[in-house]
Formats: C-alpha cells, sequence, structure tokens
C-alpha cells in the first residue's frame, strides 16, 4: 500500500481547495466565538466571520506569532474547555516560558492520521515492527510517532529515547522494520551496530522516519548505506501539531504537506506579502481542522520553497523543502532551540559593554559542535593568561547554565569578526543543511 | 623604579606578531624585550620599548587591545645562581611572582629580568635592601 489516504493525499488540486474553503470558514467561525484573543484581533481589523469565505480570504486574517502563545500561557488560546482536553504537550522552552499545546479527542486522531500518512509513505504497515527512538513525554515526538504507528496496525515498539545497546539488541530481537528518531541517533545507531558485529543482513530493519532537527543529503546517504534503509525526511511544530505535519515520500524530493489540515503559505517576512509557490520565505500554517489550539497564519519563522506540482508518486499535497533557515536565527543544536540573543545575554553579563560574538556550528562525529567566537575588549583583557582563561571558563559556564550545551569559547582579536550595516550576522552554520 | 610594559592580545595566527613589530618600527619605536605567553587559541605578547605612552597608542589606533602594566627590571649576576639569589629575597617575604622574563641584553656580565609581581613596591624595596640592582625605568627604555 503506498498512500494511508488516497482520498485526501491524491485529491485533485481544485477540489483540495474547497475542502480547505470550507474547513476555514467553519474554523474561523469557531476561533471568532471561542477565543477572545482572536475575536479582538479580527475585530482590531474590521473583520468578520462572515468575511472569510474561502482560502482566498486568508490573507485578510492576522498572523499569529509564538510570543502569543507565551503571552496567553497556559491555556489561553484554547478553544475547546478543558475537559475537551485530552493531552496537553509542551515545546522546549528555552526562551523564557515554554508554549503550552493541547488535544481533543479528535485532534489525537487527526495526528494519528497524519503520521499513518508519514509511515505509510516510508513503507509500513500491520506486517511492520516500529521502534519508536523518538524521546517520549511532553515532547511530541515520541507519542505522536506512537500514535500513527498503532494507526497503520503495526507493531509498536515504545522504547523511547537512549540506552542504545538496548535498542540495537531489540532492533535484532524483536525484528524492528521501522525506525523513527532523529537522525544524528539513528547515525549513531548505525555506529554502535558496525562497532557491535552487527551486520547489515542480521537485521530486518527497512526504512526510517527521521526529523526534528535539521539534517543533510550527505547525513541521508550514510544513514541509508549504513543501515541498508530507505531514511525519509520528516517535519512537524508542536504548535501545528507535533511530527507529521509534512514529511517525504519514497521520491525524496520534498516534504508533502498534509493540507486538508494544515493550509501553508510562503511570505516575505519583512513585508508579508503572500509569496507564489517556487519562492523563499517563512512558511505559515492555518490548522483548519484543529479543535483544541486551532492557529491562524502561524508564524513558523522557518524559510522554505513550496512545490505544487504533482509528485512522480502521486500525491498532489504541495511539497515543501527542507527548511533553509530562520528568519529569527534560531538554531537547533544538539536539539536544543538555542537564540544567539541568549548567547548575547551572556555575554553582557561577564562584560561591561555589548561584545561582538559569532556563533560557529559543525557538526563532527554525527554530534553538533558549538563554537563562540567573542571579541576581546580593553575590559576583558589582562596580562596574565590565566585572568584571560577564567573569562573564558565564566562564558563556558554561563552558556552551559543557560542552554545546556558545551560551547567552545575562542577570544579573537577586536574587529575581525565581519560588521553589516544591517542586522548583525551571529550565525555560521557549517552543518549543510 | 617601575618599568612600563605594554600588553597585547594576539590570536594564535600566522603574522600577528610580525603586525606589531611592523607597526611599531615605522614609528621609529625601539623594542628592548619581549615575550609571548601563548595558549592554543590566543597569545598574550609583551614588550618593553623605548616610549611606552606612544607606543601604547599608536597600537590602539591599530586596533590592538593593549594594556599597561608596572612590572620591575633587575639586573643579576650572569653565573649559575645569580637569578636564584633574587627569587630567594622575594620569597622570603612571600611575594609572588605573576610573571618573568629575560631582557635582550646587551651588558656582558648582568642578566637582565623583567619580573611582574603582585606587590610592585614592597618588591623593590626588599630587592634593593637585599642589594639586588633594580633598573630604573629611564635606563631600561634606553637599552
Ligand atoms: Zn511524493
Amino acid at each position: 500500500m503506498q498512500y494511508w489516504n488516497s482520498t485526501y493525499e491524491c485529491m485533485p488540486r481544485e477540489e483540495l481547495r474547497k475542502v480547505q474553503s470550507e474547513r476555514l470558514v467553519d474554523i474561523i467561525k469557531k476561533i471568532y466565538h471561542n477565543v477572545p484573543f482572536y475575536r479582538s484581533k479580527m475585530q482590531k481589523q474590521g473583520i468578520e466571520p462572515g468575511d472569510i469565505k474561502s482560502v482566498d480570504d486568508l490573507k485578510k486574517l492576522p498572523f499569529t506569532y509564538k510570543q502569543d502563545l507565551r503571552d496567553n500561557y497556559p491555556y489561553g488560546l484554547f478553544a475547546v474547555p478543558m475537559s475537551e482536553i485530552v493531552r496537553i504537550h509542551a515545546s522546549s522552552g528555552t526562551t523564557g516560558k515554554q508554549t503550552v499545546v493541547g488535544y481533543t479527542r479528535k485532534d489525537i486522531d487527526t495526528w494519528a492520521e497524519v503520521m499513518a500518512r508519514t509511515l505509510t509513505s516510508a513503507g509500513a504497515n500491520r506486517e511492520s515492527f516500529i521502534q519508536v527512538a523518538y524521546g517520549y513525554g511532553l515532547f511530541t515526538g515520541g507519542l505522536g510517532a506512537h500514535y500513527g504507528a498503532e494507526r497503520v496496525g503495526a507493531s509498536v515498539i515504545p522504547i523511547s529515547g537512549g540506552n542504545t545497546s538496548r535498542q540495537l539488541q531489540i532492533m535484532k530481537d524483536f525484528g524492528t522494520t521501522h525506525l523513527a528518531c532523529t537522525p544524528s541517533y539513528a547515525l549513531y545507531l548505525a555506529e554502535a551496530l558496525e562497532e557491535a558485529g552487527f551486520k547489515k543482513g542480521d537485521l530486518k530493519l527497512r526504512a526510517g522516519v527521521f526529523g526534528a532537527e535539521p539534517w543533510s543529503e550527505n547525513m541521508r546517504k550514510e544513514i541509508e548505506d549504513r543501515l541498508g534503509i530507505l531514511a525519509i525526511d520528516i517535519y512537524g511544530l508542536s504548535e501545528i501539531i507535533g511530527p507529521g505535519v509534512a514529511s517525504e515520500c519514497h521520491c525524496k524530493v520534498g516534504m508533502h504537506i498534509q493540507e486538508d489540515h494544515f493550509i501553508p503559505e510562503i511570505i516575505n517576512p519583512d513585508t508579508e506579502e503572500v509569496l507564489p509557490a517556487g519562492e523563499k520565505g517563512e512558511l505559515v500554517f492555518t490548522t483548519i481542522t484543529k479543535e483544541g489550539l486551532p492557529l491562524i497564519r502561524y508564524r513558523t519563522r522557518d524559510l522554505t520553497v513550496l512545490n505544487t506540482d504533482t509528485c512522480d508518486c502521486g500525491r498532489t499535497l504541495t511539497r515543501m523543502n527542507k527548511v533553509t533557515g530562520r528568519t529569527d536565527d534560531m538554531l537547533i543544536i544538539r536539539g536544543v532551540n538555542v537564540f544567539p540573543s541568549q548567547i548575547e545575554s551572556v555575554l553582557l553579563e561577564i562584560g561591561e559593554t555589548a561584545p561582538h560574538y559569532l556563533l560557529i556550528v559543525d557538526r563532527m562525529d554525527n554530534l553538533d559542535l558549538l563554537e563562540v567566537q567573542v571579541e576581546m575588549t580593553p575590559g576583558l583583557f589582562s596580562d596574565e593568561v590565566k585572568k584571560i582563561e577564567e573569562i573564558e571558563g565564566k562564558i563556558r559556564k554561563g552558556i552551559e547554565s543557560t542552554l545546556g550545551i558545551n560551547a567552545k569559547i575562542r577570544l579573537v582579536e577586536p574587529k575581525t569578526i565581519e560588521r553589516s550595516e544591517g542586522k548583525a550576522k551571529r550565525v555560521i552554520d557549517k552543518r549543510k543543511m | 623604579m617601575l618599568v612600563k610594559q605594554i600588553s597585547v592580545f594576539l590570536e594564535n595566527k600566522s603574522g600577528r606578531l610580525a603586525e606589531v613589530t611592523k607597526t611599531l618600527g615605522k614609528e621609529g619605536i625601539d623594542i628592548s624585550a619581549l615575550s609571548i605567553a601563548d595558549t592554543t587559541d590566543f597569545g598574550i605578547l609583551r614588550l618593553i620599548v623605548n616610549q611606552p605612552e606612544k607606543a601604547e597608542a599608536i597600537l590602539k589606533e591599530n586596533g590592538f587591545t593593549v594594556s599597561s602594566t608596572s612590572v620591575i627590571a633587575i639586573a643579576v649576576q650572569d653565573k649559575p645562581g645569580g637569578l636564584a639569589s633574587a627569587l630567594d629575597v622575594l620569597e622570603s617575604q612571600s611575594i609572588g611572582i605573576e610573571y618573568m622574563y629575560a631582557f635582550i641584553g646587551k651588558t656582558t656580565d648582568e642578566a637582565l629580568v623583567i619580573l611582574r609581581v603582585e606587590d610592585s613596591e614592597k618588591a623593590i624595596q626588599t630587592l634593593e635592601n637585599n642589594n639586588i640592582k633594580v633598573i630604573s625605568s629611564k635606563d631600561v627604555y634606553d637599552l
């Protein structure tokens, strides 16, 4: 079976538009009446639910930002009474407050549906054994993959992350056919398998669904070669539903967005103008079936390109390319969301002036490495090595306690970090996504 | 008696030391002593020059991170144990030495050494009380 739900996955685009329009009209009515935040936002713009008649009217609606979720922490944007919420997840809250998301029974069902589509496109079915090595808990990865795997009727192995030797043993003994985890963990497992003397033929592993962090084509090739499997990419964010918002098919030419549930738009992040397919910009999602926490024109901050051509796999669903950057400079380092501003505040606590700094991220032996270059200032300088090393140590500790990441600190000479006229360039990501 | 030493922050990459000496040379500044303390990533260049204020200003203008520190210059007999006796004197008074380095001496029978200590005034007094020759800043700059 190639599709999980060919009705929607291969629906002619005109028909899909009609479905989207009906669902959009419906969701706008609901949020207008149930979420004071959206009602007042729409009123301020002079829009009433009746003004939204089809997806063409989407652009009239206001944007929603991550900050709106923080401002309405924890349940302020929920559109149903809490008695209807059956699950709560939260996103990693490294900058200030975490953001909370809630699911009704139907939302969990939708999530299982989109994950079932993802796993099916990776070749999984009721004969499969799916090892879910994403973390279970408040993070949406583990349980999202779990419910999707149950939906396709596979045998789910809910091992969660970590405990690598047990992962290997189970993979072999239980006959795992599909693996769901981060791509870097997949490579780590591949190495561990080789070290433990396993050969490709010892395992029944056929495919893997890898996401939750950016990864390159080279990394895909390496995973596929070393594990002897098909490796496909998956995209998601907890605000929209979790993993499964979009995923690749075997063609590996972009991730199909589950558009009957989430309408994607690409906008110019500065002018907020909607861009046509093929142009790069910020990805914006409107959830049109979610009950617990519907979001209207949610700014993901992810930069990508959409492609609406029918795929060779037969799916008509729009495809998104791998995310090539962020509008807010956020980095994902070893699964942790890192904003340059967090590093900046650590530096400000140590020095007396705003420092020039640069974050350089690289990946070596499948582990993300962060180097923080900081320009030396007269205030930090001393003629004694140990005093300068003390400063380096302070910065390192500050970053570790703020982000939980061990960074290499490199003090550099003044004016050696490139200056820019506009927004300072704070990040060099050498990981080649 | 205190000698002004110029310290410069250098990244460990080729050509940086040459850059400093060239910058100073162009302005006619003469270096009489030099030492580098380095780690894998950076180094601290310490210089004794004939015109320390001017050197500091020039290096700053050229974008270097510079500071000045007071150090002591002493002359010890150029024979085995010559330096040890001076260090013993400081040790006996519990004066800690942060770092030290030798001069490119132009006299023959004396070795010249730069000392950076915690308490310079006390160190000078102690050294002089024990007949160890402390060289005046003027003499040092003129070397
Ligand atoms: Zn496809």
